[in-house]
């Protein structure tokens, strides 16, 4: 599961690196986001725009972060592709998120995002 | 295992795989049959569907039919112009109730803590498939579903 972060202005942006969030990987993805999400400040940008398939224990696993992350701070998922939007979109969790059409490019300040 | 279909009328062989029911022989055989539907058998967003129902089955199986136990499961998909007919079996635990879950869509207004991990798998099936029928045969499950697809040579 390779997760890249990168810290924004008022933001850490974490790429997905991978092109499944699926059951094989769901539990990996939670604990790693867990970890990185440490003390991450009141934003976090997930970007998606690499993963092409997200089954239920993928979106399940992303609730769970977002709940880990409770108060402090703030999940926002960016560039879904179709599928993963669908999804979304299915199960009304895209009423949930905050979800950016755009992915903030590397180095990009908050105003991009 | 060759389903490539040359002339757009022509209906492609059956597609039969049996594989053990964990996370990542399901990965694997979701994989398979992509590979074999390719995009000259079916367009991307029917693709999506066909992964995202068939990873709903299949995982549903090795969580809960199996749970902690090996087993096989064995999938058999047959294409026609316009559906496809997919054939699910596994020896696993019965349904609860001897029945597919009703897959209720999930209650979201609620407070952050309160918000469902779980539980959007069957909602999403029987959302996405028709023809639902599960019946229990001696020791094994036998479930069948229909997606309606975009015809092959015919773009939506």
């Amino acid at each position: 599961m390779e997760l890249v972060t990168e810290r924004l202005a008022d933001a850490l942006l974490i790429r997905v690196m991978e092109q499944r969030i699926d059951a094989a990987v769901a539990i990996q993805f939670k604990d790693r986001m867990r970890e990185l999400t440490d003390g991450a400040g009141p934003r976090v940008v997930l970007d998606l725009s690499r993963v092409g398939f997200l089954d239920s224990s993928g979106l399940g696993a992303v609730v769970a972060v977002m709940k880990h992350l409770g108060a402090t701070s703030r999940l926002e998922l960016a560039g879904l592709t179709p599928s993963v939007e669908k999804v979304f979109r299915l199960t009304r969790m895209d009423s949930v998120f905050t979800i950016h059409a755009a992915v903030p490019p590397s180095g990009a300040l908050s105003q991009a995002v | 295992m060759q389903v490539a279909s040359p002339g757009g009328g022509s209906v492609p062989p059956d597609l039969r795989l049996r594989f053990a029911a964990d996370p990542c022989s399901v990965r694997a055989a979701l994989l398979q049959v992509l590979a074999a539907l390719g995009p000259g058998a079916l367009n991307a967003d029917d693709r999506g569907v066909l992964a995202l129902v068939l990873a709903e089955v299949l995982n549903n199986i090795v969580e809960h039919a199996y749970a902690e136990a090996t087993g096989m499961i064995e999938l058999q998909i047959s294409t026609a112009p316009g559906s496809l007919q997919c054939q699910v079996s596994d020896q696993g635990a019965p349904m609860p109730g001897g029945a597919p879950p009703q897959g209720k869509s999930a209650e979201l207004a609620v407070p952050l803590e309160d918000l469902p991990e779980g539980g959007f798998g069957w909602f999403m099936i029987r959302s996405l498939a028709h023809d639902l029928r599960y019946r229990r045969d001696g020791a094994s499950n036998l479930l069948s579903f229909c997606l309606t697809v975009t015809p092959l040579g015919q773009l939506a």
